[in-house]
């Protein structure tokens, strides 16, 4: 028991928490900044989607690792658009304008990758980001190999942190974003524009998402296919309920998550063979189901989450 | 100068109209992208037609693909008109498939094999539609989060049977043993796929329609769905209502799983459904909720995915073509419904 317990907390297990919990914190903020103004955009998974394998393909056409992550960013940005265009400019429903969006980008997903690529035996890779030691930081005993000799988008996602946190608490915009979420009514009384401020913050969102995807295509895996998502913007979304809202927190829920996925990963090699692999795999799945069960009693979302907003409608 | 006016009733021909106007504009979007893949737009969707519409076998086809559609459209529209977010039908109709696939490999007489299968296919899918209903009445969980994490769920439990003890030890391929000879769907047409179930399907879709707008329990659905704390006032169990909804949207959405299983692949796969579960909520929002809807909806969106694939072949233009298709429409579709809501009217420019 000694022994499996040695070989799951190390330096590579810590490592392994930071890489698998960097896309979940990208899309977690990304999501969290879209419902803090009363967006839920359930269009997550299909724009993690679809930004995984534009930014993966402009860097394979290219050959620059930064370029594939701007036009991920673009991607998502353009998407968050389309899904404020229906929800916000509309005040269509949110729940089926966002798997909408999902099926929509997951398609068009498959269908351009398929049409760029073809169809191939081995798919295509890419030399993807390697990872940066920090100078000094990396030398510290333990917490220096596996925090600050990682990926640059991992250390964009330590800094995203703060900075949301920043921005939505601290700022004349993060207030409006809160005040459009929470009354939109007053917002409006007080000048501040409800349309245009959830655009921005759907968009915003969406830029925060298509990090996720370019991470996990760039950095992670290094090759786009179709399972490269696989259910991680769902569970963004159930982290933003278990992270109240609130940056710090989301980014806490998605390390937690992080936590139990490589935990299974880690049970899955170390020789628990009786059990089968697809119990491990849908852990975090029912782990996240019951976390939310358990918080979301005491869970207050912003008040006018799902609410369209019609200025002559009083 | 156009401005949106609210509207206060809409005329029946925007039950027909409005489909019709969603896919006309999503084929016009859409070809967009054969024109980028290089293909003739005309001549793919030509192929896209003839593959899935254009003679007697090409139909049967598109209705065996149709069946499990209709009943995920049912599952969705149903659960929607409860406004009870079901997004796990995918997850239902696997569990549907399993349970049914395991009943049908016991030896029994084949039309007591089929009535078990139906059976236990329903009450799979319905016990894992309660889970979703269940955390949301008792402990406040978004119902659309948790129906679409046990989608993950199920899949996984799904491969571990599969993979485990279900796995073939004289292939080695992961898929369940079949069911037995005796519990395959009957064929109705010689030389076709068309099964019972497709039947079942046909007939399911005015039932459900019967149920939603003529019985007491679809009048309690409807009002749930429409104005809850009308529903409370009226003595009606709002709870209990989301729970009876649950179950039989689930259960439709096992009953989808059921007809894979007898009558198309005789056992169970890890690709037993390409998506059918997130098809059925298209389904439901092209027939605007309404059962009877449910029908062509499904077949349209079962003549675009037979067809994409024959188009594929033709023109080379990727068959995912078909995944596209079904976002646009259902996003185009949620626009078109602005039309009940509003009227464009001209009006004089503003002084």
């Amino acid at each position: 028991m000694n022994a499996v317990f040695e070989q799951i907390f190390q330096v590579g297990f810590l490592a392994a928490i930071i890489r698998i919990a960097t896309p979940l914190a990208f899309a977690t903020l990304g999501e969290m900044f879209s419902e803090r103004a009363g967006v839920l955009n359930l269009g997550i998974e299909g724009i993690m989607l679809l930004c995984a394998m534009t930014g993966f393909t402009a860097t394979s056409l290219s050959g620059s690792l930064w370029l594939g992550v701007l036009v991920a960013v673009l991607t998502g940005m353009l998407m968050g658009a389309l899904h404020a265009l229906f929800t916000v400019a509309l005040g269509l429903s949110q729940h089926v304008c966002g798997i909408g969006v999902t099926l929509f980008s997951s398609g068009l997903a498959y269908f351009l990758y398929r049409l760029i690529f073809g169809q191939q035996s081995v798919p295509p890779s890419i030399k993807g980001f390697q990872t940066l030691p920090i100078p000094v930081l990396s030398d510290i005993p333990v917490l220096g190999p596996a925090v600050f000799n990682q990926f640059a988008l991992v250390y964009m996602a330590i800094l995203a942190i703060p900075l949301a946190a920043f921005v939505l608490y601290r700022t004349p915009w993060g207030l409006s974003v809160r005040m459009v979420g929470e009354n939109p009514r007053a917002a409006d009384s007080a000048g501040v524009s409800v349309i245009a401020t959830r655009f921005q913050a759907v968009i915003l969102g969406g830029a925060l998402m298509g990090l996720a995807g370019a991470f996990l295509s760039m950095a992670q895996f290094n090759a786009f296919t179709f399972g490269v998502v696989s259910g991680r913007g769902w569970v963004a979304i159930a982290l933003v309920v278990f992270g109240r809202w609130d940056p710090w927190r989301s980014a806490g829920a998605a390390l937690l998550f992080a936590f139990v996925d490589a935990l299974q990963l880690r049970m899955q090699a170390s020789g628990l063979g009786h059990i089968p692999y697809e119990a491990f795999l849908m852990l975090p799945f029912i782990f996240t189901i019951v976390a939310m069960a358990v918080m979301s009693r005491n869970a207050v979302a912003p008040s006018a989450l799902l609410k369209p907003f019609r200025r002559e409608e009083r | 100068m156009f401005r949106l006016e609210a509207r206060t009733s809409t005329p029946a021909w925007f039950n027909l109209a409005l489909p019709l106007l969603a896919i006309a504009a999503t084929l016009v979007l859409c070809s967009g992208l054969i024109a980028l893949a290089g293909a003739g737009v005309f001549e793919s969707y030509g192929v896209m037609f003839a593959a899935s519409l254009g003679d007697s076998y090409a139909i049967t086809e598109t209705l065996v693909r149709a069946a499990p559609m209709i009943f995920t459209g049912l599952a969705v529209a149903v659960a929607f008109r409860a406004k009870f977010w079901n997004i796990g039908a995918e997850g239902q109709l696997l569990a549907g498939a399993v349970a049914s696939c395991f009943v049908g490999a016991i030896p029994m007489p084949g039309p007591l094999a089929m009535l078990l299968m139906a059976l236990a296919g329903a009450a799979a899918g319905a016990a894992v539609a309660l889970v979703p209903a269940t955390l949301r009445v008792k402990f406040k969980v978004d119902d659309v989060v948790s129906s679409l994490l046990l989608n993950s769920v199920i899949y996984y439990a799904l491969m571990a049977l599969i993979e485990g003890p279900w796995k073939d030890s004289f292939s080695g391929y992961p898929i369940s043993p079949p069911i037995e000879d005796s519990a395959n769907f009957p064929v109705l047409i010689e030389g076709t796929r068309l099964h019972l179930g497709v039947i079942a399907a046909l007939v399911a879709a005015p039932l459900i329609w019967f149920l939603i707008v003529r019985t007491t329990l679809g009048f309690r659905i409807r009002v749930t769905g429409e104005n809850p704390e009308a529903a409370r006032y009226g003595g009606i169990h709002v709870q209990r209502v989301l729970l009876s909804t649950a179950l039989l949207s689930g259960a439709l959405a096992g009953l989808a799983g059921v007809g894979e299983v007898g009558g198309v692949h005789f056992q169970v796969m890890s690709d037993i459904s390409p998506g059918y579960g997130y098809s059925g909520i298209v389904v439901a929002m092209l027939a605007r909720l309404n059962p009877l809807g449910v029908v062509p909806a499904a077949i349209f969106l079962a003549a675009v995915m037979t067809g994409a694939e024959a188009m594929s072949r033709a023109t080379g233009v990727p068959a995912f073509l078909s995944d596209v298709i079904q976002g646009t429409a259902l996003l185009a579709m949620l626009v078109a419904l602005l039309f009940t809501a509003y009227r464009i009217r001209r009006v004089g420019a503003v002084q």
